[in-house]
């Protein structure tokens, strides 16, 4: 943080800590809705307030009780399972498509790049009740159209099933993995791909050997953005799942409306105690790589 | 000979258009024999960077045929060819170590680890750099990178290597070392070179031969000598060195000299080149350093112009003087720094004149 220069006007010290302030107040309009239930998924009553023990900072007012609830409770431990064999999948597909596609994008030769690109970011901006409809419709049509009025009738649909929900949260997490992509590609010297191809290097060993350690940043952002999309994503799961792909969000949002525990606390807390450590490790990781290979992070 | 006969690399009738109307490069043909150290040299835009970019195989001929050993080689792709190539940028990769950059080609081609180590330490060795194998080439200074580029072009022995520039980004001093580093290591180890530069005291100082290239053409191709003393059209004599032009008529031809009424009605000695009849509009071309104003150095019959003094620069070795002749302002002459040389004054007036060998009547 740099002084105030001498030559500094009132105004100008004025503004100096005006805008600090401003910023704090910005910080805890973002940060404190998310703190203030961490200290209520400690609470020892089934209440969402503060009880007044917990305001005396009585030790009696406080445990662990629904942190048991959630590591013993079934139903919880299901929707956990659910959450964790769907979002690394998801995570998956979206980080290998939307690399890929990425690639093909930042290619100047590619024609309609711009409509290409806008379609493929689309799941982000629509909202997300309407992919959800769309996926709901899409997914539980059996029935491919052919010309003249003929159809092929599926043997089954994809509602209700694990892959169903899996392709869904793949399509909601491509536009991150796309965006982080480009942005590293941007800085992407494509003379390196022309110095492999040159040293006898075939466009697969290229991709791999030499784009790909050099796009990792990007990849692995774009990847954590789609799991942390899977792993929170509440509406189309409601519409493409069924009980059986039941997610730690729904049994969140169910529990909600259904019986109002403050276990629902305890789960927000651990998740996000699981964010901030997911994010620290991936901005170190992504530290470690780019100062190996000389780039200072900007 | 033919373009094709025992040529190492030949361009046959090659065209090039990147959008189907203007052609960048217009029916080249060239051929190199083994072991040539060949510039490419020409202004931005004149086609060079195009033609070294087709021989290398990132870009493909609109028309015509490119050898190397005999064989079409257009339908090979770039990593099938087995071109080193150093580029303008050194395109070294960042996250790989030096060792490991100069590794990445000999593991490509399946060659054992042992064997690796031993030619990459080799490769090292030969541009002196064998005690940076560990480092990262963020790491390096731009001169110990373009070390390292040449190094890994020429690790996996090929037999030809092209330089698109690569001296382009470096200080002057650096530049002059690895001029000669590199032309001592590409005759030393025996391989066909084709470099691309503008820079044509790059291009002199390094090469067996020099293509100068304008609008998609060679205009002139020779070794640097005939080059710069025999240019055959004014874009060379324009484009190699510094250059007095003249512009006129011609008078006469006897044989191999011919006499130029120039437009301010002043007559000269001159060489025809590519001038045929009397009566034709030329250029006429006169290297600085060969214009004399001693007239007990010129022969007796030689013409003479009437010269001004405008503009006297010393400049260590040599003095450069500017001179107001027939009619033009930019006339200069170069003299060597000897102790008993004359220092001209502005406002003198000097009479010049040369050997007619060395004015030549170049295309109008």
């Amino acid at each position: 943080m740099s002084a105030l220069p001498p030559y500094a006007t009132t105004g100008q010290r004025i503004w100096h800590y005006s805008f600090r302030v401003i910023c704090g107040l910005i910080f805890f309009f973002l940060i404190a809705p998310i703190l203030v239930i961490i200290p209520l998924s400690f609470n020892a009553e089934d209440f969402f307030t503060f009880t007044p023990e917990m305001l005396s900072f009585d030790p009696e007012g406080y445990s662990t009780k629904h942190y048991e609830d959630f590591f013993t409770n079934s139903d919880w431990q299901l929707a956990l399972r659910n959450s964790l064999k769907i979002a690394p999948v998801a995570t998956l597909l979206s980080v290998s498509l939307g690399t890929l596609a990425a690639i093909g994008l930042s290619q100047s030769h590619v024609p309609f790049r711009r409509a290409i690109m806008a379609i493929l970011i689309s799941p982000m901006i629509v909202p997300l009740i309407i992919s959800a409809t769309g996926m709901y419709f899409f997914y539980s049509n059996p029935y491919i159209p052919l010309p003249f009025g003929w159809t092929i009738e599926l043997p089954f649909t994809l509602t209700g099933t694990y892959i169903g929900v899996v392709l869904a949260h793949a399509a909601l997490g491509i536009p991150f993995v796309i965006i982080t992509v480009t942005a590293t590609l941007v800085g992407f010297d494509q003379s390196l791909t022309r110095a492999a191809a040159n040293m006898g290097a075939g466009p697969v060993t290229t991709f791999f050997r030499v784009q790909m350690p050099l796009i990792l940043p990007g990849v692995v952002s774009g990847g954590l953005f789609a799991f942390i999309t899977s792993f929170d994503e509440v509406v189309v799961v409601l519409f493409v799942g069924s009980a059986g792909q039941k997610t730690l969000p729904w049994q969140m949002f169910t529990g909600l409306r259904e019986q109002i525990s403050p276990t629902i606390l305890a789960v927000a807390t651990i998740l996000i105690t699981l964010s901030v450590i997911l994010l620290f490790v991936v901005e170190i990781l992504r530290r470690r790589s780019e100062r190996l290979r000389g780039i200072t992070p900007s | 000979m033919t373009a094709t006969d025992g040529a190492f690399v030949a361009f046959e009738r090659v065209q090039k258009s990147y959008d189907g109307e203007n052609l960048v490069v217009k029916d080249l043909n060239l051929s190199m024999p083994k072991g040539e150290f060949l510039t490419m040299l020409g202004p931005s835009g004149s086609g060079k960077t195009t033609c070294l970019m087709m021989l290398a195989g990132f870009e493909t001929a609109t028309h015509g045929d490119i050898l190397l050993d005999g064989v079409s080689i257009n339908n090979i792709p770039p990593h099938k060819r087995g071109i080193g190539m150093v580029f303008q940028n050194y395109a070294l990769f960042p996250h790989m170590s030096v060792a490991e950059n100069l590794s990445f080609p000999l593991e490509v081609r399946k060659i054992g680890k042992s064997d690796r180590e031993a030619k990459v330490k080799r490769a090292l060795d030969m541009v002196q750099m064998g005690s940076f194998a560990g480092r990262r080439p963020a790491q390096l200074s731009g001169g110990q990178q373009q070390r390292i580029a040449l190094a890994r072009a020429l690790v996996f022995e090929p037999e030809l290597v092209l330089m698109d520039e690569p001296l382009g980004a470096l200080d002057k001093q650096l530049r002059e070392t690895l001029q000669f580093e590199i032309t001592n290591l590409a005759h030393e180890l025996g391989i066909t070179t084709v470099y691309v530069t503008h820079d044509q005291t790059e291009a002199l100082t390094m090469s067996d031969r020099v293509a100068v290239f304008d609008d998609g053409r060679i205009q002139q191709l020779a070794p640097p000598d005939e080059l710069y003393e025999k240019p055959e059209n004014s874009f060379v004599a324009q484009f190699i060195g510094e250059n007095n032009t003249l512009e006129g008529v011609v008078e006469e031809i006897k044989g191999n000299t011919c006499i130029v009424k120039l437009d301010s009605g002043d007559i000269i000695d001159a060489v025809p080149v590519n001038v045929d009849n009397v009566g034709d509009r030329t250029k006429v071309s006169i290297r600085p350093e060969r214009v004399e104003f001693d007239r007990n150095r010129l022969h007796d019959d030689a013409h003479t112009l009437k010269a001004e003094v405008l503009e006297f620069i010393y400049m260590g070795d040599i003095f450069r003087t500017r001179l107001r002749v027939a009619g033009t302002d930019e006339f200069v002459i170069k003299t060597r720094n000897a102790p008993d040389q004359k220092r001209l004054k502005p406002g003198e007036m000097i009479e010049i004149g040369w050997m007619a060998e060395d004015c030549r009547a170049l295309d109008a």
